[in-house]
Formats: structure tokens, sequence, C-alpha cells
């Protein structure tokens, strides 16, 4: 069955087909596997596209740039910048029908830079990223016990207290930073890397392995569970959130629109910047698996599809966040006060039970008049116990994964039950998310013949992930978490802008607009759109550019860059600078993947120059 | 005289148990929030009932078996429940040291906690830290069993994979010599009937012809 379909594919290309008119038909000849039903395809765009960004970043942007209003910049965004920068990549790559590198080559040979920096850049993403399976396997593997281990302190020395970093920090922060991170006060430690997670990273290892051995054979039918189930698990989440005590509180929070952040730039910019990445554009993900498509598949309608279920994912996601921060806020604001109410009835000897959250204020009152020298010695311990400041705290990344997150689980009933379902859930859409990144490594590879004649490809792949393997322990040592955050901050992000801007105008300037719009229409069958043609052309790249200017000016305004350093002895973050090394690899990072533009370039450049030379000199 | 006497005894009494006296401590209950309506109320019978508590507490430090329950002084009852306590050697005119009374609640803490039917956080003893019940540890750490259950099936079904991948890969190179032969024989020969060329496996449209597929593998339509 699978070498029928292999068959019909040579066919096609080999006789009809539009041909780009270059040796890369020679590519056509081999059979390129296919996705077996479009669905395939669109599930795979899915489970890449919604990722651990949905979950994580846009609650918490949605909190911090005014609730409900700021979906009016994130929907502007996505329709002017998201959608037609998805169904670029994706119309090129099913027309190309080859990786990153190929297919830029293909466009123009001085762009092959293009592709290399796109495979650079995934594989930096694909080292970190998997570190947070890692930790979601760790995680769900302690979440079987009675009771959940970061819901109690440990006991000290002499069993009369609890551990002193966990009295000052919470226990869920403890757990999170000594018993799985065992961090490091800073950066210079590196520390001895942790055996556990170790383990747990070549579990995660293992199955992206296992995922991804055969292609788009295996890949097919794993992305149906990594697509699909996630939102099995946010829907139950969502009934479980909604009837929770508290979690209107959370919602009327999150959805009251503050209107005047509409105002602030930064909003505007961080909608930009998450439609952007929350989609994964640049990393060569979605031009590899377009190029497993038939040639006549509508891409177009799966790139509205794609970008829109991903949006609304990342909504449907806050929804539930947010119902569990009103929750746990609610839980917080409940404790506070009850301490306040324990404090004053044993200082003053009052009648257990007398004092409730009621009549609070008013015996506060009454006690301050009738014992005032007492009240006053009592009165600094006494907390100011708010809703609204509980639910200020805004957090975002592995924070509020791991720490905010199962806080609010302990409290819950059958909370083992919703702590493997919330960890199984982060490890489908982390997975899924590993499946396009390294799809955007092998497909390149395996496309090139020099190596694809050597090894097969699960060689290839296997080789690929045990490399990332073991580059990846580094992030398991003491101070792995640091390294983390610069490879999340910086690796990424700057150099991503500039591909995709490179990718646009390359499209729309070098290849030719028009001859790409009479490509498509062969290809598929429909015709380009006049906003398509309007978006590739002018506005996004413009956005880009603005978004790129933007970040440069304020990482050059910023000065040097610090990061939060977990301090034991108070039991809270602390800002610390990098050391030159750091900024060092730092930059590294960056001009890693951005240089292999220009270097690329200048490569063909060299080499045409001197072929030129050589037949000059033959002739 | 008799009066006096009493006075006296009283008055020494008040003078051993008092609010942060030497060797006092001071007692916190939390009826309500531990037994909500179930409470009971705290009367004279269920102070007996802690003295006698603190007696055989007492009563089973080494040296001191000899402790009664007239030996333990209650003073300063509030509404809150709390109050403070001493327990006075056999002479009733000196305290026994903290130390001791402390170290023999702490040995006796869940007895008494179960006769009123309370806990370490309803009934507190100020200054006379409770041990705290240590975290159940089993032998083998329960992740480290369910790390080992999913590596192995991870492991088994990446060597089924591969070995399969294998086994395909066999299959096919014997395969494709005798594939490319009826390959080209379809391409060259063009059967001519009537006058009519006819196409057995029509090739431009990739129809299969359901009459002429009989393995999956061996016959690919076109």
């Amino acid at each position: 069955m699978r070498l029928a379909i292999k068959k019909r594919a040579s066919r096609r290309g080999r006789g009809a087909g539009p041909s780009p008119g270059r040796a890369d038909s020679g590519a056509m000849d081999e059979a390129r596997p296919l996705w077996a039903t479009p669905l395939q395809f669109v599930f795979a765009c899915l489970s890449y596209a919604v990722g651990l960004g949905n979950v994580w970043r846009f609650p918490y942007l949605c909190q911090m740039y005014g609730g409900g209003s700021f979906l009016v910049p994130y929907i502007i965004m996505l329709t002017v910048e998201g959608m037609p920068l998805l169904y670029l990549e994706l119309a090129v790559g099913q027309r190309m029908r080859q990786g990153s590198i190929g297919a830029w080559r293909t466009i123009n040979p001085y762009l092959s830079g293009v592709g290399v920096a796109s495979v650079v850049a995934s594989f930096f993403l694909s080292l970190y990223y998997n570190v947070v399976n890692a930790w979601a396997f760790w995680y769900l593997f302690h979440s079987l016990q009675d009771p959940l281990p970061w819901s109690v302190c440990p006991l000290n020395g002499n069993r009369t207290g609890y551990d002193e970093e966990c009295e000052k920090a919470s226990s869920t922060q403890y757990f999170w930073y000594r018993k799985t991170l065992n961090i490091s006060p800073s950066i210079q430690e590196s520390g001895a890397v942790q055996w556990e997670l170790a383990l747990c990273l070549i579990l995660a290892w293992l199955l992206v392995y296992l995922c991804i051995l055969r292609g788009t054979e295996s890949t097919g039918k794993v992305v149906y569970f990594t697509a699909l189930l996630p939102y099995c698990v946010l829907i139950v989440y969502l009934v479980r959130g909604l009837t929770l005590h508290g979690a209107t509180n959370g919602l009327a929070y999150m959805f009251t629109p503050k209107m005047e952040q509409l105002a602030n730039p930064k909003a505007w910019t961080n909608a930009a910047t998450q439609v952007f990445f929350s989609l994964g554009l640049g990393f060569g993900s979605l031009i590899a698996f377009a190029s497993y498509n038939e040639p006549s598949n509508n891409c177009q309608k799966h790139a509205v599809v794609v970008s829109i279920i991903n949006s609304s994912t990342s909504i449907f996601a806050s929804v539930v966040t947010f119902s569990i921060y009103g929750f746990k806020a609610t839980f917080n604001y409940e404790s506070c006060l009850n301490k306040v109410i324990l404090l004053l009835t044993n200082s003053f000897d009052l009648e257990d039970g007398f004092l409730t959250v009621s009549n609070l204020e008013e015996v506060k009152s009454y006690l301050a008049s009738a014992y005032p020298s007492k009240y006053s010695e009592v009165f600094p311990q006494i907390k100011n116990c708010s809703l609204e400041s509980e639910l200020e705290t805004a957090v975002q990344g592995t924070g509020l994964a791991f720490i905010v997150y199962t806080e609010a689980i302990q409290n819950m009933e059958a909370s083992q039950l919703w702590s493997v379902l919330y960890f199984f859930m982060l490890l489908l859409l982390g997975i899924g998310s590993m499946l396009g990144n390294t799809a955007a490594i092998l497909t390149p590879l395996t496309d090139s013949k020099v190596i694809s004649s050597y090894l097969p490809k699960e060689a290839i792949s296997g080789l690929v992930c045990l490399v990332s393997c073991a580059i990846g322990l580094v992030f398991t040592m003491e101070a792995g978490n640091y390294w983390f955050d610069i490879f999340n901050d910086y690796a990424a992000t700057l150099p991503l802008l500039l591909i995709v801007l490179v990718e646009a105008a390359a499209v729309c300037y070098l290849y030719g607009l028009r001859r790409f719009e009479s490509d498509l229409k062969s290809m598929t069958g429909h015709a380009l759109n006049w906003y398509w043609k309007a978006m590739w052309g002018g506005v996004s790249p413009l956005l880009i550019i603005s978004l790129f200017v933007f970040y440069l000016s304020d990482y050059i305004i910023t000065g040097t860059l610090q990061y939060q350093a977990w301090d034991a002895s108070q039991g809270q973050l602390v800002t610390k600078d990098y050391p030159p090394y750091a900024l060092a690899i730092t930059g590294l990072l960056v001009a890693s993947s951005t240089m292999c533009i220009p270097l690329g370039a200048l490569g063909t450049f060299i080499v045409r120059h001197l072929k030129r030379g050589d037949t000059a000199s033959v002739a | 005289m008799l009066w006096l006497l009493f006075f006296l005894v009283s008055a020494i009494h008040a003078e051993l148990c008092q609010p942060d006296a030497e060797n006092a401590f001071k007692v916190r209950l939390s009826l309500r929030t531990a037994l909500g309506d179930k409470a009971y109320a705290w009367d004279t019978n269920e102070e007996y009932l802690f003295k006698a508590m603190v007696a055989f507490s007492m009563r089973r430090v080494p040296n001191r078996e000899a402790t009664e329950i007239s030996h333990v002084l209650l003073c300063n009852v509030t509404q809150r429940v709390s109050f403070w306590f001493v327990v006075t050697d056999p002479s009733r005119n000196h305290t026994l040291p903290a130390v001791e009374v402390q170290s023999a609640i702490r040995m006796n803490r869940n007895r008494i906690n179960n006769a009123f039917f309370l806990n370490d956080q309803t009934l507190e003893f100020l200054r006379i830290p409770a041990t705290l019940a240590p975290p159940t540890d089993p032998s083998v750490p329960i992740w480290i069993i369910i790390f080992g259950v999913i590596f192995c099936i991870v492991i088994v079904a990446t060597m089924l994979l591969i070995l399969s991948g294998i086994r395909q890969h066999r299959r096919k190179n014997k395969g494709p010599s005798e594939m490319e032969d009826t390959e080209d024989k379809w391409e060259n020969t063009v059967k001519i009937e009537n006058g009519i060329p006819c196409d057995p496996l029509d090739m431009k449209g990739g129809h299969v012809n359901d009459a002429f597929v009989t393995e999956d593998e061996r016959l690919t339509p076109l």
C-alpha cells in the first residue's frame, strides 16, 4: 500500500507537473513519502503550532496587556502577519517539494544560507525544547504519590519543623528549584549533571526518536494523538476549572478589557511576536511538512484553518488558565484571611470560632480601640489580604507550568488524577512540537543525496537524536536552567525575524511574485487572492522590519543583560548580571544562525566564480 | 486556722502556676476548628482529664513515677480555650524542670491528642514543638518504577520498528529487479485489437485497474 502511493508520485513528477527548470527535478525522481491523507498534514501542522507557548505565554500576555482588549491587536496581527506568512511557507514547501535548504536553493542559489540558518535555529530549539519534556516526565512520574511531593515540605534535621528553604519559599517552589532542578546560586557554578533529570531527558529523546523513526509513516500516525488528545484534556480541565470555587474571579479579571492598553505599543509588538512565534514560522518545519504534500493540495485553506485553530486554542487555554488562577488566588486569599483570624484569636484569647471573615473588620476596630497597646504589638504581623494582588501575580513560562499550576492542582480533590492529566497534556504538546522541530532538521538531511546514500533514514534520525541528547545534558546540570533561559530568550528570536523577512522578500522580489503566482495556480488550480499578494509584498515584511528594529533597540537600551537567579537562603529570585563568557555564548548563538544567510550567499558566489573561472580557462 | 492553711496553700499554688512562670507551659485548644458542630464544651471535667493525661505522661518518666493528678496545676483558663499548667513535685513547693515536662509530653503527645479527639495543630503546647511525622519513604522511589516501565516500553517499540524497517528494506532490495522489467514491458507494448490501440492499464489518469491488482506490493498502479 505504501509502495503504491510512492510510485504514483514519481510518475506524476516525471511526466506532468511544473519543473523549476533546474537539476533539482532529479530529486523528485526519488519516491518522496507522502502524508496518507491531507488530514495528517493538517494535524501535523497543528500539533507543531499548538505547543507550550499557547498554554504558558498567551495567558500571561493577555493578563499583562489588558485582558479582553489584548484580543484586538492579536487578531489584527494574525490576519495581517500570521496567516499570510504561514501560507507563504506552506506554499513554498509544497511547490519545491524539498526541505528548507533545498527549497531556498531552488528559489535562488544565493539563498541556500537561509535554509541552513533555519536548520541551525531548529537545532538550537530542539536542544532546549526537549528539556521541557524531560521536566514534564519528571513531574508526571512524581504525580502518582499520595500526598503529592510538591504539596508538603520535607522535615529539617531534628524533625521539629520544616526545611528552612521550603519555609521561606513555598513547597511548590522548593520542589521545582531544589528537588527538580537542584539549582545553583548563579550561572558560574555549573555543578554536576543531575542523573534523575538526565534519565528523563534520555527517555524524552527516545520517545521523539520512536515517533520520527519512519518519517511521515510514523509521524503521520503519532500526530493524530498529539493534535487531538490535548484538546480532550483541555476540555476536561475547562469543565473542572469552571466548577472550582473562585474560578469566576479569575475569569472576570481576565476578560474585563482595559482599553487604555490598546495605546501601549508594547501590547501590539507583543501580539505580533506571539503570533509569529506561536505559528513556528521560519524554522523550516512548515516547509518540511508541506514538502510531503501532494502538489494539488489546497494549502491556502489549510493555512487559514491551522492559524485559526492555533489562535482559538490559545484563547481556550487562557480561559482554563484563568479559571485556575482565580481558584488559586481565592484559595490564597482565604488562607491569608484565616491566618489573620488565627493570629487575632490567639493574641487576644478570643473564643475559637468567634472571628469569621464577615465580622473581621469590625472586630479589628473594636480590638484596636479596646486594647490599643496590645493591638499595636500585633498589628505589624497582620497582613493586608487582597484578592486583587493575588490575581495580579502574572507568571509565564516554566514558572506558570511547574509552580503556579501545581500549586493550584494540589488543592483540588483527587489531585493525583488532575496532575497526571495536566502533565500528560504538557508532554503531548511538547512532543508534538518536537516532531516539527526534528522534521525541520531531518528533511534537508534526508533530501541531500550525499548523506542519504551512506546512511538510511533511521540512522540519520538516530544520530541527530543522539547528538542533541548529549548536548542537551548541559541543561540537566545544576546551572542548566540558567542556560535554558539564555537559549529560550535568544537562540530563536532575532534570527527568526531575519530569516522570515528574507524569505518573504525572496519569494516576492527575487523569485518574482507573478512567477510564484502562476506556479501556485498550475499546482493547485486556484488563483491567488489579491489579499495574499498585498500582504506578502508589502505589509508583512514592513511589520517584520518594525519588529526587528524594536527588538534591537530594546536590547541596546537595556544595556547589560541580566537574569533571575534563585537564592536558597532567601527563598526567592534575585537579579544578577551575566558573566562575560555567557554573553559571548549568547552572541555566538544569535550570530551562528544569522550569519549563515550572508555566508551562504558568499559561498555560492565564490563557487560560481570558481566554476566560471574554470570554464573560461578550459574554453 | 484551717482557712489560713487553705489560703496559704492556694497562695503557693497561685505563685507556682502563673502565666510566664518558670517551668509553666501555655496550652491552646481549638475545639470548634477541629470538631465543628461536635465540639464539646470545655469544663472542669475536661480539665481533670487533662491533668490526668499530664500526670500519666510524667509517670512514664523514670524517677517521676509518683506523680499524682493533684500535682498538676492549671490556671488562667480563657475563653479561647487556653490555659497555663505546671507540674509540681510531691512536696508541692517546687515545679518540675521544664525540660522533663517537655520530653514527657513529646513522648506521649499522640495519646494526649487522641484523648481529646484533637491533633497537633488543634491542641497546641506552646514551646513544646511536636515531633512531625516523617514522610513515608518507600525503599525504591515510586517514580523510578514508573520510569523503568515506560522506558522499557519505548525501547521495545523502537526495536520493533527498526527491525521491521530492516526487513522491509531487504524485501525491497530483492523486489526492484523484477518490478522494473514488468514496468518496461507495459510501457513499450501497446496492444492493438480491431485497429484500436487499447491501454490495459490507463497510464494517464492514474486509476488502479482492480482486475490486475493481486498483491499490493508486487504490482503498482500507474
